[in-house]
């Protein structure tokens, strides 16, 4: 029975193509490119209106140099809302909810962060590693502690964004399954449990989004201290 | 209205005659650029015609939705049909 509700987490394969290929490819579909026309259609408006929005929330913080990173944060973010709210179709495979993926995207941005604060600016990186007003004593310990938690960003961001995700789709398929089990049994069970699920897909939905928006803003905290 | 003759490969789908089917799919262009450029003008067709319009509802985007998750259906189809005829879950 455990290996049943985690089968929908492996990519299945047709004709060679793994579900996975189609998965990654549909969000280049759903985002056509804005034309040179004054006026667009409302799907490209609505698209263009949430870009702007976003892109200018998350670069406020940001100086001057961070904002050549604004193609790719708005690219990545709408790459990730995509792939999460896809997911929650029927049928449908996340590509996020595998740890390679997440992984694959966390940890090369966090270097570059990184690598870009130590080329930079060495001393002002490296200052980061030692809060202010830390008492004498405490100090080589702080470092260390500072620097596990330097290090240990990317995993965090990754495995983030892998649980919420996993563990989202996991209690939508035991919920599920549960209900669609007591309807013969106890149909009042069965009609609470029916709402819980209503309730837990609502949820769903927000952590799809809030998820993708977290893993991008902590991005940009992370370029705002090294850039 | 005086016909242009059109060679073979060029004709549309719905115009080819069903006895000339083969020597038709024989002519078309397979090659990488080919299927591109297919794929090009069949997302084209569909845009123009169901998104790019002035009053655009949800309908052009649904029908893609609806389209992949049938896809995926399809796609996951032997692996789920064990869970249609399992006893015990």
């Amino acid at each position: 029975m455990m290996l049943s509700f985690f089968d929908q987490f492996m990519s299945p394969t047709y004709l060679g193509i793994p579900l996975i290929a189609l998965a990654l490819s549909l969000p280049w579909i759903l985002y056509p490119k804005p034309t040179p026309r004054w006026l667009n259609n409302r799907l490209i408006t609505l698209q263009g209106w949430f870009i702007n929005r976003f892109t200018q929330q998350i670069f406020q913080p940001l100086n001057l140099k961070g904002h050549k990173w604004a193609a790719l944060f708005a690219s990545l973010m709408l790459f990730l809302i995509t792939l999460n709210m896809l997911g929650l179709l029927p049928y449908t495979f996340t590509p996020t909810t595998q740890l390679s993926l997440n992984m694959a995207f966390a940890v090369p941005l966090w270097l570059a962060t990184v690598i870009i604060g130590m080329r930079n600016q060495p001393t002002h990186a490296l200052g980061h590693l030692l809060p202010e007003g830390t008492p004498t004593l405490l100090i080589p310990i702080l470092i260390i502690i500072e620097t596990i938690s330097l290090f240990i960003r990317p995993l965090a961001l990754a495995v983030r964004l892998t649980a919420n995700l996993t563990a989202g789709h996991l209690l939508i398929q035991l919920i599920a399954t549960a209900a669609f089990v007591l309807l013969p049994l106890m149909t009042t069970v069965a009609i609470l449990t029916a709402v819980l699920l209503f309730l837990l897909t609502l949820l769903e939905i927000a952590v799809a989004m809030i998820q993708a928006y977290v893993f991008v803003l902590l991005l940009s905290l992370y370029l705002q201290e090294n850039v | 209205m005086a016909d242009r003759a059109v060679s073979l490969a060029e004709k549309r789908l719905m115009d080819v005659k069903l006895n000339e089917l083969g020597a038709w799919l024989g002519g078309r262009d397979f090659t990488p650029n080919g299927i591109l450029s297919a794929i090009r003008r069949g997302h084209d067709r569909y845009y123009n015609k169901y998104i790019n319009v002035k009053k655009g509802g949800i309908g052009g985007v649904a029908m893609l939705l609806v389209g992949y998750v049938a896809i995926s259906y399809l796609w996951e189809y032997d692996h789920i049909k064990h869970d249609r005829w399992r006893k015990y879950h």
